[in-house]
């Protein structure tokens, strides 16, 4: 199952902190092995960035299963890389050819600033969500889960939804930094479900007032975050958060 | 070695009915006295976001610990397959008593009775809870949830959202965590990882943390500590687990007195996507539903070249349609991966390493249409594409055991208490109620049992009968703890030796997979347990930790882990030499039927071994907990 070898010269951002102004640092990468995956391969280049005694280039990772949202870098100005619908972990390197210069940096956007190197600070995620991204619904009090039935229909879409990652690559794609497809993304889980009916109108106001106070920019429809998006999350998301959010203005 | 035995507190009377009499009788805590209370939760998994946001609702100050920047990063979100409830939707004569009777058989008789029946009984609630929460599980057309089956059962009893149930559940518990964080009853510390427990007068009362972002060391204190940080499989090196998932916070509260039960109940899983190369960092795990088309198979000459598909039928052994007639291909977890590790031991493995066999689809293909194919398991055929590089259905998968779930870990009583009181342990982390082995769809049930509806009730019958005076991070206990962690690290930082971390945790693992893996023998053992103190020495004077321990320093994180897998393993192997039987997921090459199946002892073994730490390097001292069974008969398995 080894694949071939190939040689790539890596540009790749440095930068020791949020203040630092940061810059571009040169490394090659021989030899690598094109069945490993793309942090794979930077697992090799920081092996050897060690050995030679510097320290090595920080990025996020986890599950490296495409499923946790820590991964995530600009590859030549892609994000997650060349490939549509996987993760920078998911990505592998037979997708690269024998020369190549890659260009690696963080998802860059003012409301995730830069903690070191490739690794940013999405809490401004978690505060979006925490404004209102749930049903308030207490440990004890639900009632039978098949006492509401719910169409199948709705249910896939919400489902569809919901398996956002978080890992903000609609954020970096998107020219005006906007977090609108991850917004809407949760906004519509529960907007398509009777459970998230409730408390519908507060959710969508103040999860959208949310995500302007982090410092994300406005929609203006580019739709790069669609193609971007490792789970191919619709942008029909973001029209449905604001036909809810026009709702809730409007009715009140 | 001497034997002392625990008391799991477990209340007398019918199995069936403990539960429900003990949640009456248990001391309660009044709302207004709730509010002076504080409980740290370590970790942000299904157990810990759980039991943070239940807590926090019914009124106690919560103090969340983990180290990922966000609660759901968490590895349970990775589960694939599923959540089992006796909701018996199905009406197929599925009730509380059969998943428990499921789940008791299933762990090999070797978890504890009454733990087991419990989890069965809230396991229905779980559901409600989630679907309340909105989690968006399968639907029938007609609105109703969906349900389907798995190993182990033969009942429909699993809910389910596609493959990714484990990301669905968690970002329900997550969510429930963020409305707490907004109402302030819940402080957050992202990117904060536990480094060691603080006891004050022998109570579990803080902990020591680190800012991963600053290398700041910060001191918290509570009335009790919740440890929900998840399984230790990653001491394997390559596992299925996430990269970060480690043994540090239930190792170190083990050293602080905490018993550690059972190490030795690993879970290998047998269809993960094989090892291909040094570089390699992980295993992906392909769903086992696989095996319900695919056949098995290696070549019948070892060292075969050809390429599969021009391998001849009368040249290919499908080894366990061979051996296990009755069950086949769909033999449990633990027999289709010792037999995989047979096969590759003989020479008779595939790939480029020679650790793989062939998981094939043409037979069924042939059956069924690729269409049919594709739309069962289209998703997973991606995968494997993806990241194996060759085309499912042209070419025959290669899969290989890998581990993926410790059963094992800190003991804890029937109010999932450790040894050390006010430490609790919930979730992958403890080790009561999957006993030597467990099912599919039960780990996602058993973290959300334990957060949602079992600790809210016994941790409040803990503060009721316990007088806890006030205890603030000034007390010495802190400062010494906080010494102790500091100086570890400059430790770590000062021998700036020429291996790298990740070098001598794959030498460990390695050779822990090799001697303790899928089968083990005593001399394997004993040869283990002579070389993981060789690598733990040369672990401290030669490791190179660079960079500076002030600020984001992932090597050092990765060397605090991995020095704490060092200490760890030698406790695994320890109990799996210990344990002179084979059951589960524990396989002793010594302990086999002529049919080469797991031999219990349980007549000596019916038991948990929970051990007491000495000091590193010093022979650990084993405790029991003697095991019975009201309700089951304990039998022998069998699959032929």
């Amino acid at each position: 199952m080894s694949g071939e070898s190939i040689n790539l010269k890596l540009k790749v951002w440095r930068q020791n902190g949020p203040k630092d102004p940061g810059r571009f640092e040169e490394y090659q990468a021989n030899d690598v092995d094109t069945s490993a995956s793309f942090l794979e391969m930077l697992d090799v280049v920081n092996a050897k960035i060690i050995k030679d005694g510097g320290e090595p280039i920080v990025f996020e990772h986890d599950c490296r299963e495409g499923i946790c949202g820590s991964c995530g870098a600009m590859v030549n100005g892609k994000a997650h890389g060349p490939k549509d619908k996987v993760t920078l972990c998911q990505l592998h390197m037979r997708e690269f050819k024998d020369g190549e210069t890659l260009v690696i940096e963080p998802f860059r956007a003012r409301a995730f600033p830069v903690l070191k190197d490739l690794m940013i600070d999405r809490t401004s995620f978690d505060k979006i969500i925490s404004s209102g991204g749930y049903v308030s619904v207490n440990t004890g009090n639900a009632c039978d889960a098949n006492s509401i039935p719910i169409s199948k229909e709705n249910a896939d879409k919400a489902f569809d939804a919901a398996t956002c990652i978080g890992c903000g690559a609609c954020v970096a794609s998107c020219p005006n930094a906007s977090a609108s497809l991850f917004t809407s993304a949760k906004i519509s889980h529960m907007a398509l479900l009777p459970q998230g009916q409730t408390e519908a109108k507060k959710r969508v106001v103040q999860m959208v007032d949310q995500m302007d106070h982090e410092g994300f920019g406005h929609c203006t429809n580019t739709y790069h975050c669609e193609g971007a998006c490792p789970k191919g999350i619709s942008v029909e998301n973001i029209s449905r958060m604001n036909k809810e959010y026009l709702k809730a203005k409007l009715k009140g | 070695m001497s034997k002392k035995v625990l008391d799991s507190k477990v209340p007398s009377g019918d199995v069936s009915d403990v539960w429900k009499n003990y949640k009456s009788s248990m001391k309660l805590v009044n709302p207004s006295n709730r509010r002076k209370l504080k409980v740290i939760v370590v970790g942000t998994g299904l157990a810990g976001g759980s039991a943070a946001a239940s807590l926090a609702e019914m009124g106690y100050q919560v103090e969340v610990f983990s180290y990922h920047p966000s609660a759901r990063r968490a590895h349970s979100i990775a589960a694939q397959g599923g959540i089992n409830a006796a909701k018996n939707y199905c009406n197929d004569g599925d009730s509380v008593h059969r998943l428990f009777y499921d789940t008791v058989k299933g762990g090999d008789f070797r978890s504890r009775e009454a733990n087991v029946h419990r989890l069965a009984e809230v396991s229905v609630n779980i559901i409600d809870q989630c679907v309340a929460q909105g989690v968006p599980f399968a639907r029938e057309y007609g609105g109703l949830l969906s349900n389907r089956s798995f190993g182990g059962a033969q009942v429909s009893r699993t809910f389910y959202a596609k493959g990714q149930t484990g990301q669905q559940l968690l970002l329900g518990a997550y969510s429930a965590m963020m409305k707490e964080v907004n109402s302030g009853q819940i402080n957050f510390h992202n990117m904060h990882e536990m480094m060691d427990l603080v006891l004050v007068d022998g109570k579990a009362r803080g902990i020591i943390a680190r800012d991963l972002r600053t290398g700041e060391i910060s001191k918290h204190a509570a009335d009790a500590v919740l440890l929900c940080t998840g399984g230790y499989g990653n001491v394997f090196y390559l596992s299925t687990n996430a990269m970060a998932s480690n043994v540090t916070s239930t190792w170190r509260a083990h050293k602080k007195g905490a018993y550690f039960a059972n190490p030795c109940y690993t879970q290998i899983h047998p269809t993960c996507i094989p090892v291909h190369g040094d570089y390699q960092s992980k295993l992906t795990l392909m769903s086992e539903s696989l095996r319900n088309d695919g056949r098995v198979w290696v070549p019948k000459k070892p060292g075969e070249t050809r390429d599969p598909i021009d391998i001849p039928e009368d040249e290919r052994d499908y080894y366990l349609e061979r051996r296990y007639p009755a069950f086949g291909n769909l033999v449990p977890r633990d027999l289709a991966s010792r037999n995989a590790k047979y096969q590759t031991d003989e020479g008779k493995g595939v790939g480029s390493t020679g650790l793989a066999v062939y998981l094939d689809f043409r037979d069924a293909i042939n059956r069924l249409g690729e269409t049919a194919i594709e739309a069962k398991y289209g998703n997973l055929f991606d995968m494997y594409h993806n990241i194996a590089g060759e085309n499912p259905y042209k070419q025959p998968m290669k899969i290989y055991p890998a581990v993926h779930y410790t059963m094992g870990g800190l003991w804890v009583d029937y109010n999932l208490q450790s040894t050390i009181p006010g430490l609790h342990v919930l979730g992958e982390a403890n080790f009561s109620d999957h006993g030597a082995n467990r099912l599919g769809a039960s780990a996602l049930m058993q973290g959300l049992a334990d957060g949602y509806f079992v600790i809210p009730q016994t941790i409040g019958n803990y503060f009721g009968s316990e007088n806890l005076g006030e205890v603030t991070t000034d007390a010495p206990e802190f400062a010494a703890a906080e010494a102790e962690v500091t100086g570890t690290i400059d430790k770590l930082m000062n021998i700036k030796g020429k291996k790298n971390v990740d070098e001598f945790h794959r030498e460990l693992g390695l050779d822990v997979w090799d001697k303790c893996g899928m089968a083990r023998d005593k001399e394997g053992l004993t040869k283990l347990l002579k070389k993981i103190p060789e690598i733990r020495d040369e672990f401290w004077q030669n490791v190179n930790v660079p960079g500076s321990k002030d600020g984001l320093n992932q090597e050092l994180e990765k060397a605090g882990r991995v020095a704490d897998f060092l200490e760890f393993a030698e406790l695994l192997a320890t109990d799996a030499l210990d344990r002179e039987e084979s059951c589960g997921g524990h396989f002793r090459e010594e302990h086999q039927t002529e049919e080469g199946e797991a031999k219990r002892d349980d007549e000596n073994f019916c038991n948990v071994s929970a051990w007491e730490f000495k000091g590193v390097g010093n022979k650990s001292v084993k405790h029991i907990e003697e095991l019975t069974f009201s309700k089951v008969e304990l039998s022998q398995r069998s699959y032929k």
